[in-house]
């Protein structure tokens, strides 16, 4: 074996992950980002650990009270407490977890469907195929949000009900992605040469295709994953997503716009939270897209 | 310039270009137009079609009058349309005398070749009282505060004596109806009017056109952005001093206290408890209070379940904290209720004792009820401010979190308010945030608008209570004109509600309004409503801006 | 030219095609069954025109479907289920509204982002592209409602220089002829149309700048991208060898052939103007279709639902069938095709 290795030019190839990853880590604003989306992650996971008090507890004789590193602040409330006394460090933490576990939702209804489709149009007929591509280019062509806010006027708002809206308005993306990501594959040689030597449909697709249209997949995933987030809490500051009092963020902001004036924290840490969130997800989808396709940059 | 700075020229230019929009001249325009920021669209521009505050802000007190009229900020009633009138000896019949050389408002649509006269009067009480006439059904909206008030059944027959003189014949005698004929749906509408619209086949303009004998005219209306009136050029108590009048509609508070800081608005409709506060620091701002007639209450809806059981009822008035929400949502400057009308009406049971806040009863009422677990429900809570409600949606997180305590889980549910009355009005909900505004001073207003048979008939009563023995207890209240017979009847019928307790009630609420320094004459009234005609504005005032937030 | 006009044209028709089923079927999901146009309290003599989708019920779904586009081809959108009034009396207000704020967005975000752009790209990983790539990803990130709020917080309320809300000053009483508040004060006869003219201007800057912020975010990324490709090719790298300015290889070379892929990312602004104007306008009090769709939601009033929908939609297939159209004049590649 060792005089095998010794005698013949050795090129370690790193898996494609370990590639994937040296040319991520090469950006420092990338790594920054997945470092404080962890830390977010976290805190959503810990959140009951985490959040000094129950994020419904309304704290009657103590309204307003600005963040603690105010003078009239205190330290039992961290971030201050809103227009009916409550925590509003616990109720942002215990945000990130709904906020977070919805988007999660979110993607994978959405990306489950959205590939599905793909490679159901991409491996269909020519009026299969055109079906389902007009149905997307259409649904593609309503402004998301807007087909999101008809959605849960029909089906009636809260919770739930927004989530199926938001993840419906993705499914589009997935489909058109996952489709040219397929026909782009499929012309390529090695895959006639697997046609010639008679692989079936799904091993062709599950030992070559797939492996190869991951990585544009994946992009999608973390984009899709930020329109989630900010669709969800749109949809919550219009009172049509998540209800009072779900400490969802768009939530809070709506409640509490009433006294930006009076009580700005109210309004300024949770939109920050929501800013801070989007920004190191789009970062991470940034580099994640800069390491895959290094083309493309 | 160098190409290579090119990019920050174009910013730095478009920035001075901002900059250089911001030094407006104020222009003399804007010292003749009263902006009043409204807190809702209205429904309609007919007053007889709806039950909404804004609807009649908009309509009724602004282009139309009635037969009698309030004194300002008062509930004594005065003449309007009718110089004078005769009541019959047995109370059933009024004659009524009518004004003569009232214009009516020239628009777009319409150019009145006669005077006001009793035609006009016909016309506005038939089209709510007969079926068959041929405006009764021109509008999908009905004329529900007509049926509230009994009117249907009250009245036998309108006559027409000559052309200023109509006589009204009552089935009974009935004590209020003077103060029926002073409230908003009983505006008076032109019948030349909606004959010319039955020709020109649009009579639906109507109610979205109005011509009235009022102060102001509309020019325009844009729905959820604003209505524009024009003063009346040939008003009977003569032309305002206004050039226009502008509703600026605005249904979130923390905006409309933008605008009226930016001196967008003159007047702000119901200032949350908050901006009352800050008010203060603001030297040209001016806070006007009143003590308000009016109720706010939680209606239990009593043909559904689990409401249906008096135990539930009863355990829900003592699982609610009241205090806390007399805090929280009205910051200190409501009474709690404990009777269904407010203290400042006459009959007002001194004697009821409040229910004290107590979980522990509540738990135990609902386990004797049956449900040891508590139940799910809806509560319905108006997304605008009323008077009576200055933030609906708060207090029902309030209530929502007192009844979690005892078990019960609520789901708080919203609708823009117009959508919001209809749906309460066809008994949709569960249990709602509602709320009621003497219209006028008789304790009869309160009791047949919310809590009578007919009003639950009407869907007016939003605990659709239809209980015998309090109805008929109203009902004689109402046909008596002795005053201590009407209190006596009245104080058997609220002991009767507070046995039954068809709501929780939780506050009588004061009335604000905030408004700049610059204008004058504004006077509030105990029965809610805004009254623009009479009001000036100080020019030299507008001149010094309002200090900004440090 | 004329293969390359019908294939625009089929897909113009089949993209109605689909729109018009989705919206039919659409109205089968409503809440109350199908009751929003043929709702019978209105279908009394006063709205003779009800039929839209009246006698839907004893038609066969295929003649409903064909009277149903047969209206909507004639411009009746149905009424509104709540006022009553026709949809497209509604849309005409508050549609160039909308149009007048996302014209001023666009604008914005053309005039910083493009220079933003391309001086990103002429500086490539240095720090000015660092810096304003930054910046693009955090006007990206955005939430708009925060971010509007935020804004009338500093800009309107504390350092008052710009109004709060609503298009112009309500002292100005302007007559609706174009719809369009700019154009209408200018051709008002009221003695103080110049004074509204500016009051209109003063008022569209805060919410046209909110709604511009994204739009801005994404054009400077994407001219930045474009840019790099088209600074890094062979024929930018053999110019500069010739020695021709660099200003000369910027204007006359570079933007043009950037101007392709360009034109391709603005189709997608409308879409992402078109859902920010739904929360500018919400927050700005502006009256226009995003706020009006949105009321009609609050009120469920599935009529204005259904024809806001269908009228945006439209709209959208329009301005693509416009763009495509553009396009083909502009990319000498479509224009060989043929």
């Amino acid at each position: 074996m060792s005089i095998q290795s010794q005698f013949y030019q050795q090129t370690r190839v790193p898996s494609t992950l370990a590639r994937w990853w040296r040319h991520y880590k090469r950006n420092p604003l990338a790594l920054i980002a997945l470092f404080v989306l962890i830390v977010i992650a976290l805190i959503a996971i810990l959140a009951d650990l985490l959040a000094p008090f129950d994020p419904a507890r309304q704290f009657t004789d103590s309204i307003h009270i600005p963040p603690s590193w105010f003078d009239e602040g205190t330290t039992t409330h961290l971030f201050g407490t809103d227009y009916i006394g409550r925590d509003l460090f616990s109720r942002l933490v215990h945000g990130a977890r709904l906020s977070l576990s919805l988007a999660s939702a979110v993607v994978v209804l959405s990306a489950i469907s959205g590939i599905f489709l793909g490679v159901l149009a991409s491996f269909s007929n020519y009026w299969i195929n055109s079906l389902i591509m007009r149905v997307m280019d259409f649904i593609l062509a309503i402004p998301s949000l807007i087909l999101a806010v008809v959605i849960v006027a029909i089906i009636g708002p809260g919770l739930p009900n927004a989530i199926y809206a938001v993840a419906f308005v993705l499914i589009p993306h997935f489909v058109l992605i996952t489709r040219s990501a397929i026909v782009q594959e499929t012309s390529k040689d090695y895959v006639t040469a697997m046609i010639l030597d008679g692989a079936s449909k799904s091993r062709l697709f599950l030992q070559s295709i797939l492996p190869n249209i991951l990585p544009p997949i994946v992009v999608q995933l973390t984009l899709a994953f930020s329109i989630a987030i900010l669709e969800i809490s749109t949809l919550g500051f219009l009172g049509l997503g998540a209800q009072a009092p779900h400490p969802e963020w768009g939530t809070i902001l709506s409640e509490s716009h009433h006294n930006i004036m009076f009580a700005p924290w109210t309004v300024a840490i949770p939109g920050l939270a929501i800013l801070f969130t989007l920004l190191s997800i789009n970062l991470v989808g940034d580099g994640l897209k800069d390491a895959m396709e290094p083309r493309q940059k | 310039m160098d190409k290579k700075y090119f990019p920050f020229a174009i910013i730095l230019a478009s920035f001075s270009l901002l900059s250089g929009c911001t030094d407006m001249s104020s222009t003399s325009v804007r010292d003749k137009v009263l902006v009043y920021c409204s807190e809702a669209s209205p429904q309609s521009f007919n007053p007889q079609l709806v039950t909404s505050g804004p609807t009649f802000d908009a309509s009724s007190r602004q282009i139309y009058n009635r037969l009698v009229e309030f004194e300002p900020g008062g509930t004594q009633l005065k003449q309007s349309l009718a110089t004078h009138w005769e009541i019959s000896g047995d109370g059933k019949e009024y004659t009524f005398y009518l004004r003569k050389d009232v214009t009516f408002q020239t628009t777009d649509q319409f150019v009145p070749t006669r005077h006001f006269n009793a035609d006009d009067v016909l016309f506005s009480f038939q089209r709510q009282w007969k079926k068959n006439h041929p405006y009764h059904r021109v509008s999908p909206l009905q004329f529900r505060y007509f049926g509230a008030m009994g009117l249907n059944e009250l009245i036998l027959n309108i006559e027409k004596l000559d052309i200023y003189k109509v006589k009204f014949t009552l089935k009974n005698p009935d004590a209020p109806f003077l103060a029926t004929l002073a409230m908003d749906f009983a505006s008076i509408l032109s019948a030349e009017y909606a004959a010319h619209l039955i020709r020109t086949g649009q009579p639906q303009l109507i109610d979205n056109k109005p011509v009235g004998t009022g102060p102001f005219q509309l020019v325009r209306y844009q729905p959820d952005a604003f209505i524009r009136y024009k003063p009346h050029p040939t008003y009977w108590k003569g032309k305002e001093k206004l050039e226009g009048l502008v509703f600026a509609i605005t249904p979130d508070p923390s905006l409309r206290f933008a605008r009226l800081i930016a001196g967008e608005c003159d007047i702000m409709a119901k200032p949350l408890p908050i901006q009352i506060d800050a008010a203060s620091q603001y030297p040209g701002l001016i806070t006007l209070s009143e003590a308000g007639s009016n109720v706010s209450f939680l209606a239990m809806n009593t043909t559904k379940k689990p409401f249906d059981q008096h135990k539930v009822r009863l355990a829900m008035n003592y699982a609610i904290n009241k205090s806390s929400i007399l805090k929280i949502v009205y910051g200190g400057t409501a009474e709690e209720a404990i009777n269904p009308i407010p203290p400042l009406i006459w009959s007002y049971d001194n004697k009821t004792e409040p229910v004290p806040y107590s979980s522990l009863i509540a738990k135990q009422l609902l386990i004797e009820a049956g449900y040891p677990d508590g139940f799910k429900m809806d509560l319905w809570a108006m997304p605008v401010q009323r008077t009576y409600n200055p933030n609906a949606i708060k207090m029902a997180e309030l209530i929502q979190h007192d009844l979690e305590k005892v078990g019960i889980k609520v789901s708080i549910i919203s609708y823009e308010f117009g959508t919001f009355l209809e749906k309460i009005k066809s008994g949709e909900h569960q249990a709602a945030l509602l709320g009621w505004i003497g219209d006028n001073g008789d304790p009869d207003n309160y009791f047949s608008s919310t809590l009578s048979c007919a009003a639950a008939r009407s869907g007016n009563n939003g605990a659709f209570w239809c209980d015998e023995k309090f109805d008929s207890l109203i009902q004689q209240a109402g046909e008596k004109s002795d005053i201590d017979v009407r209190t006596e009847l009245y104080l058997k019928a609220q002991r009767r509600f507070n046995q039954q307790k068809p709501w929780v009630p939780i506050a009588h609420a004061r009335q604000f309004i905030l408004l700049n320094k610059k204008v004058n004459n504004l006077q509030l009234v105990p029965t809610d409503g805004m009254y623009f005609s009479g009001v000036t504005l100080s020019a030299a005032e507008a001149e010094t801006p309002l200090p900004g937030v440090e | 030219m004329l293969t390359n006009i019908s294939r625009l044209l089929i897909n113009v028709f089949s993209s109605f095609f689909v729109l018009t089923l989705f919206t039919f079927g659409l109205t089968h999901f409503f809440p109350d069954g199908s009751s929003f146009i043929y709702d019978p309290s209105l279908s009394t003599s006063l709205f003779p025109d009800v039929s839209l989708t009246m006698h839907q019920q004893e038609l066969g779904l295929l003649e409903a479907y064909i009277n149903y586009v047969t209206h909507i081809l004639s411009g009746n959108f149905g009424f509104s289920s709540v006022r009553g009034t026709p949809i497209m009396d509604d849309f005409v207000i508050y549609f160039p509204a909308t149009i007048e704020l996302a014209a001023a967005a666009l604008l914005i975000a053309l005039v910083v982002g493009l220079p933003l752009g391309i001086y990103a790209a002429q500086h490539k990983d240095k720090w000015q592209d660092k810096l304003i790539m930054s910046g693009s990803l955090i006007g990206y990130s955005m939430p708009i409602f925060w971010w509007a709020m935020l804004l009338v917080l500093f800009f309107s309320i504390i350092l008052g220089i710009t109004p709060v809300a609503s298009r112009i000053g309500f002292e100005f009483d302007i007559e609706p002829i174009t719809g369009f508040m700019l154009l209408d004060t200018l051709l008002s006869e009221k003695h103080y149309a110049l004074d509204a003219f500016k009051s209109a201007l003063h008022h569209l800057i805060l919410p046209a700048f909110v709604l511009g912020t994204v739009p801005l975010a994404v054009i400077a990324r994407s001219t930045r991208s474009t840019m790099t490709d088209v600074l890094n090719a062979d024929y930018i790298r053999s110019a500069k060898s010739r020695g021709i300015s660099a200003s000369k290889i910027l204007w006359k070379y570079a933007l043009r052939n950037a101007s392709i892929p360009l034109l391709t990312a603005m189709g997608l602004q409308i879409s992402i103007l078109l859902t920010g104007s739904l929360i500018t306008e919400t927050i700005f009090s502006w009256p226009g279709i995003g706020k009006w769709l949105l009321e009609a939601v609050y009120r469920r009033d599935f009529a204005v639902i259904h024809g806001g929908i269908l009228a945006i939609a439209s709209f959208i297939i329009i301005i693509h069938l416009v763009l495509d159209i553009f396009r083909s004049f502009v990319d000498p590649k479509l224009r060989r095709k043929q």
